[in-house]
């Protein structure tokens, strides 16, 4: 059991907590960085599908996990991200300027959307976002013009340094890098007054509001900075598909946006990232045990939606913290050995929480 | 002449789908009103519901008027079961858990749905299938206006049922302070989940409905999204708003279909929300409430 002694404010903002964080998240990245050299080209394209998608998590995270803000229309800004990044691409604008300004303009977008309905409750903001998702996938459909509609869209090859990223480990290792910056700035942000301004948003409007906390600017910022991570994943996203249709950023994306971050666990990072690995991998898990299955259930049309249903209905009911509070769990059984106690991950008494009177 | 029965027709298509949507906004602003939940599964309950009818009617062979109305009791019953055992375990957990949770069941009914019924289109006969009425030059579908009506008189049973009736006059008392009516020995939770099964009934009639007008498939559940539209505009918590949210909703659409390019239709509603939600977000018919830490 490790206890810690904080007696200094930089220890608690410190990104490393002690020597265990160090060492284990380097070895982590020795082993991300060297992947490509012993996984074979599939597995590094799925793993960097699995990076894009945890970007797009970790910045829904910071408002879902965080804030307390749903949105179901995620999909539309990794849409606009996509987009934007290629049709600049195509114009002959070099990637490390379109990769920050698909990320800015969803940014914009995302605080355009934000701006008039976060002064409502949650559950607008839900509707809100999944008309606005509607409405912007039927704007990739008609605006042939840019988009190429339905007929799609072929995204230019990138080049960073002068060196073309076209290949599977090329994208692994741009989205690795992005994937890094944007959990170095969340990681950040959140030990940052504004982090904390979040997390109160989400325990308690009204004691936020009283503490002298402006509710519509930081829920317009998260929602902004939220969109823009997702822009970032969305431009990235692009260059993993290749090919860019507009039927591809429907509801269901948005929806497994969300489950990444309840699957994950709500209101933590690393939960974004074991999230991400779930929705990304369960597919393909899906398509290798499909012909082992008993009763021809592998052969179902529709299963993968409704095994997605399902896991957000059993994760809802009965592990409310996720993979990541799992794995906390787990963790705990070890270090307490022989001690497990059955009080220490109880749920607390929960009652409604009335939002009528506000 | 010409041009008015066109636009009239037009209005009375728009009030019939409207109908719809506002039936299932119904759905939604009474489970809302009392447990403020919102079910993002409500138009795959609806799904459902006519896929239970057509069962009843097509292969066991039942009268449309008994079929339908033994669907709409199977839904409620259904309503009453997903109540009891699962969206009252997550009561009190942040309301967007919710949101997930019966958006999650929308995909596992949907699925359900898929390998029980096939993923096809179908319908079965109605008595008002492919029958007109000729009022002086005006041909109105049967199908639309037995929507109409169908949706008329549903308000009246309502109404009556919760002004007049000892268990309808006890969900309101539920739905506007828990606590108390739990002292005054109101069962409040058997009472929630008959208002869950009341809106499963009432999505279940709107599927019967809609089934001459449309076929019934898997997807038709996406409807529900359009009756958000509805239930925005009537101010989430009023149950005559949500019927004339979705008559506007409606119209507004036939309109847009008439006057616009292919393909805007479907997103007029989803342009009128986000309309209302900017410019009136409290909705046309909204209850006045102060602020109260």
């Amino acid at each position: 059991m490790r206890y810690l002694f904080r007696t200094q404010y930089r220890q608690d903002i410190a990104l490393w907590r002690h020597n265990g964080d160090r060492f284990w998240y380097g070895l982590l990245t020795v082993l991300v960085l060297i992947a490509p050299l012993v996984l074979g080209e599939f597995y590094i394209g799925e793993l960097g599908a699995v990076y894009i998608f945890a970007i797009a998590g970790v910045g829904l995270m910071l408002l879902v996990g965080y804030t307390g803000l749903i949105s179901l229309g995620h999909a539309a800004f990794l849409g606009i991200g996509a987009y934007v990044n290629a049709v600049l691409l195509a114009r002959g604008v070099p990637f490390l300027i379109t990769l920050p300004v698909a990320g800015l303009f969803t940014a914009l977008c995302g605080a355009a959307i934000g701006r008039p309905t976060l002064r409502m409750s949650g559950l607008y903001l839900a509707i809100a976002t999944l008309a606005f998702g509607s409405i912007v996938g039927t704007v990739f459909q008609k605006w042939t013009s840019v988009t190429g509609g339905f007929d799609g869209f072929a995204v230019p090859t990138p080049y960073v340094f002068g060196i073309a990223v076209d290949s599977a480990t090329g994208i692994y290792y741009v989205s690795l890098a992005v994937l890094a910056f944007v959990m170095w700035i969340s990681a950040n942000l959140l030990h940052s007054p504004t982090g904390r301004a979040m997390v109160a948003i989400r325990d308690s409007e009204v004691s936020a509001q009283s503490m002298g906390i402006h509710l519509a600017r930081y829920k317009t910022l998260v929602f902004a900075i939220s969109a823009g991570m997702t822009g970032l994943a969305g431009a990235l996203f692009a260059h993993y598909v290749r090919f860019l249709a507009p039927d591809a950023f429907d509801v269901l994306l948005s929806v497994q946006f969300v489950t990444i971050v309840f699957v994950g666990g709500l209101g933590s990072l690393r939960g974004a990232i074991l999230g991400a690995m779930f929705v990304r991998l369960l597919p393909q898990f899906i398509a290798i045990v499909r012909d082992d299955l008993p009763f021809g259930i592998g052969r179902l049309p529709g299963l993968e939606p409704s095994l997605f249903g399902l896991v957000l209905v059993l994760v809802i009911l009965f592990q409310p913290d996720g993979l990541n509070g799992m794995w906390l769990k787990i963790k705990r059984w070890f270090q307490a050995f022989p001690f497990k106690r059955q009080a220490s991950f109880r749920r607390q008494k929960a009652y409604a929480k009335s939002e009528r009177l506000r | 002449m010409e041009d008015a029965a066109r636009i009239l027709q037009l209005v009375v298509n728009g009030a019939a789908s409207g109908c719809i949507y506002g039936l299932i906004a119904l759905g939604f602003v009474l489970i809302y009103k009392a447990t403020e939940l919102v079910n993002f599964a409500q138009g795959d309950i609806m799904m459902l519901g006519g896929f239970v009818a057509f069962s009843l009617i097509t292969h066991f062979h039942l009268p449309y008027w008994v079929g339908g109305l033994l669907a709409i009791v199977i839904t409620a019953a259904f309503g009453y079961v997903l109540d009891a055992f699962v969206i009252r375990r997550v009561i009190g957990q942040p309301q967007f858990a919710v949101v997930m949770l019966t958006l999650g069941l929308g995909f596992i009914f949907r699925a359900a749905a898929g390998i029980t019924w096939g993923y096809d289109s179908v319908g079965f006969d109605t008595p008002f299938t492919n029958k007109t009425v000729n009022i002086h030059g005006l041909v109105l579908g049967e199908d639309n206006l037995s929507i109409i009506v169908g949706t008329v008189l549903l308000c009246g049973v309502l109404y009556l049922f919760f002004s007049k009736t000892r268990v309808g006059v006890a969900m309101q008392a539920a739905s506007q302070n828990q606590l108390a009516a739990y002292y005054m020995g109101i069962p409040v939770r058997t009472i929630f989940s008959l208002i869950w099964a009341i809106s499963a009934g009432v999505a279940c009639l709107a599927g019967i409905l809609l089934s001459p007008v449309s076929m019934i498939d898997v997807n038709m559940g996406f409807l529900g999204i359009k009756a958000f539209a509805a239930a925005v505009i009537g101010g989430f918590g009023s149950i005559p708003g949500s019927l004339i949210g979705g008559v506007i909703v409606g119209i507004v659409e036939q309109f847009a279909g008439y006057k616009l390019p292919a393909g805007f239709q479907e997103v007029t509603s989803n342009v009128v929300l986000l309309l209302m939600l900017f410019i009136r977000p409290q909705g046309l018919f909204a209850e006045r409430m102060g602020k109260r830490v």
